[in-house]
């Protein structure tokens, strides 16, 4: 009843081709924002921003970055975690070496720079493709974590090993650095995440984005109607290294605080590519879902058992949490294998007939 | 720029040629790491194979059964017994994997499937851990870790065992693809699911079949494993350093997974050995996917991976 589109006319090419076409569409999205926006600072408390908001907007970034990569141009990726540390190290070092920057500015610097790895190990995908690429891009992942470790420049010699996020203000309110607060960080977090949305929105109903799909669904097929392979490939893996670095740098300026390489091992890599399938795949929507699905089922598995009453040793209950995490992925899996933007594009078909059945 | 070169280019091959026992060991030590890695490629290439399934977790099978035996014999069960009951562990989890995880998710694209055997390696992890406990346990299998010395060269007799065991392995099971009834209709199985099908093969038995076998695979390669470095969680990384292997040797050929071992293992000891102290040392991390990557550039289908022609 509510969700109908009757009566909404699309009078010029500019409203046909409008991100939401349909106006409750555009509604809600709009809300949704502007609450994300206004309702947490207020309402959520320290917890809730720092362990769970946080991390789901910087997941949710990483996980639209391997989705533009993996569900829109096809090539599967698991060197995420390695071009996040890219993206992590090199602001690390832009803040520290040019300490009048701005902090936004390091980001977007600092994506650049995992854009520019991403293209040099995006190179091997011009001549292999499917689980060989895979495998291949776990190469990235562990050189670049171990070059990370190895070389002492990338952390200013510091003797732990680790780098920390120095404090940085923007508008005058502190927003990186132990001193500030969830709230500033969890705003900063959410604009990047919102514009870098937008960008991704647009990015994949363009030229850009279909050529990406076309070579997807068939890469042969899509050069010989004029998509350049390597260009579109190469393209694809710098835009979704630039996603990835921006989190990578925000992972440690928003939400750790100070990090080793360890924050960026393979399990890093799994989780976003867990983000994305349990999302789905080729969807932005699915991206935010994917990231929450993560974040928070661990938390609630966590939780879980002293809801209930019932007191678990520590060692138990983390390998419980591991089976059911796993069972969880499976089942998901086999439920819905076009993930939660799938299911969520079902409630949308459904809400549209209301309260007839066909 | 002249030195960085020599250092480089030069000097690791004229130590090679300085010390040439020196160098036979370390070539020797790579022929062993490489057959163990073959050991757990080629648990990946059985089921890629048969059933187009990229399994991730081939590596914690291979834990979850040596942590099984390794339980079994804890508990006082005599070795052949604790053998035989690891095992038809093996076959059950095969029978549970089959009807759980492959059969719902038949026809699905590739990477869902994969995505279900990371899935499948978070439980096992857990249930493994759950059932025997998470601390190091020690594995005796009856071959003392030491040395013995052939003209001058060190060899390690668990090093040793597990080679010959793994080149055993391999013609056991060549033997097995070759001549049986069965390995037949796996070949067929793995040429085309389908006309397979067509043919009265019996996809779902094949399929138990295969994680069965792999199974096996992995119950060796965890024994080798276990003996030399323990049993414990990061038994299950060792399949990440066999995917190096894999795309070295193509994901569909036992052959491959056997050269690609040896290549791998041979190529990292060299490299760690001879070139790692220029870079700081800890390059095995890498090191063999650089190799395998280089490699692939030449050849993309790998070292006898088929190679696929394709139509639009």
């Amino acid at each position: 009843m509510i969700y109908r589109e009757t009566g909404q006319f699309k009078s010029s090419y500019a409203s046909d081709q409008a991100i939401f076409p349909i106006v409750q569409d555009r509604v809600l999205v709009l809300l949704g924002i502007a609450a994300a926006f206004v309702v947490p600072p207020l309402v959520a408390n320290e917890y809730w921003l720092q362990a769970v908001l946080i991390p789901l907007l910087i997941y949710a970034l990483a996980a639209i970055g391997l989705n533009l990569l993996t569900g829109y141009a096809g090539q599967v990726s698991l060197g995420t975690g390695g071009f996040m540390a890219v993206g992590a190290y090199s602001a690390f070092k832009f803040a520290t070496s040019f300490p009048w920057l701005n902090i936004i500015v390091v980001f977007l610097l600092s994506g650049l720079i995992a854009a520019a790895v991403g293209l040099v190990f995006g190179v091997p995908s011009l001549r292999i493709k499917g689980f060989y690429l895979a495998v291949a891009t776990l190469a990235a992942q562990f050189f670049l974590v171990w070059l990370f470790n190895k070389v002492p420049w990338f952390v200013n010699y510091a003797s732990s090993g680790t780098i920390t996020a120095p404090t940085r203000t923007l508008l005058g309110v502190m927003v990186t650095g132990p001193q500030a607060s969830a709230e500033a960080r969890y705003l900063v977090a959410l604009g990047l995440v919102a514009v870098f949305a937008l960008v991704a929105k647009n990015l994949v109903r363009g030229r850009v984005g279909r050529s990406w799909m076309a070579i997807r669904d068939r890469d042969i097929a899509a050069e010989i109607i004029g998509v350049r392979p390597m260009r579109t490939k190469l393209l694809a893996f710098g835009i979704s290294s630039f996603y990835c670095g921006v989190a990578g740098a925000e992972f440690v300026f928003l939400y750790l605080g100070s990090a080793e390489t360890l924050a960026f091992d393979i399990n890093l890599s799994f989780l976003v590519l867990f983000m994305v399938i349990i999302g789905g795949l080729g969807s932005v929507l699915g991206s935010f879902l994917g990231a929450g699905f993560i974040v928070l089922v661990p938390i609630f598995l966590t939780n879980a058992p002293h809801l209930i009453g019932l007191p678990l040793p520590v060692a138990l209950q983390k390998q419980i949490e591991l089976m059911v995490f796993g069972a969880l992925i499976i089942f998901f899996l086999i439920v819905e294998p076009n993930g939660l933007a799938r299911l969520w594009q079902i409630a949308k078909e459904k809400l549209r007939l209301w309260p007839f059945p066909h | 720029m002249i030195e960085l070169l020599r250092s480089v280019l030069v000097a690791p091959f004229a130590d090679m040629a300085g010390n040439l026992t020196f160098l036979t060991e370390v070539l020797f030590g790579g022929v062993a790491a490489g057959l163990m890695y073959s050991l757990v490629a080629l648990g990946f290439v059985l089921i890629f194979k048969a059933s187009g399934v990229f399994n991730f977790a081939q590596g914690v099978m291979v834990l979850f059964s040596a942590l099984t035996l390794v339980g079994l014999m804890e508990k006082g069960v005599p070795v052949p017994i604790a053998l035989a009951l690891t095992l038809l562990a093996m076959v059950a989890l095969a029978f549970v994997i089959e009807r759980v995880v492959l059969r719902p998710l038949v026809n699905q694209e590739p990477i869902i499937l994969f995505m279900a055997t990371i899935g499948l390696n978070f439980f096992l992890e857990g249930f493994g851990e759950m059932a025997w406990g998470a601390n190091v346990k020690k594995l005796d299998v009856g071959i003392p870790d030491t040395s013995f010395i052939v003209h001058g060269v060190q060899v390690n007799r668990l090093e040793l065992t597990a080679a010959l065991t793994a080149a055993v392995l391999v013609g056991i099971l060549a033997v097995f693809f070759q001549r049986t009834k069965i390995g037949r209709a796996l070949r067929a199985v793995a040429d085309d699911h389908e006309a397979a099908l067509s043919i009265g093969i019996p996809l779902k038995t094949i399929w138990v079949v295969v994680w069965s076998v792999a199974g096996l695979v992995a119950l060796v390669a965890g024994i080798m494993w276990g003996a030399k470095s323990g049993v414990q969680f990061s038994l299950s990384l060792i399949a990440l350093k066999s995917l190096p292997v894999l795309i070295l040797g193509g994901f569909t050929s036992v052959p491959g997974a056997i050269a690609g071992g040896l290549i791998i293992g041979v190529g990292e000891k060299l490299g760690e050995v001879y070139w790692g102290p220029l870079v700081g040392g800890a390059i095995e991390n890498w090191f063999a996917y650089v190799l395998a990557l280089a490699f692939l550039l030449l050849r993309p289908q790998g070292l006898f991976g088929e190679r696929i022609i394709e139509r639009v």
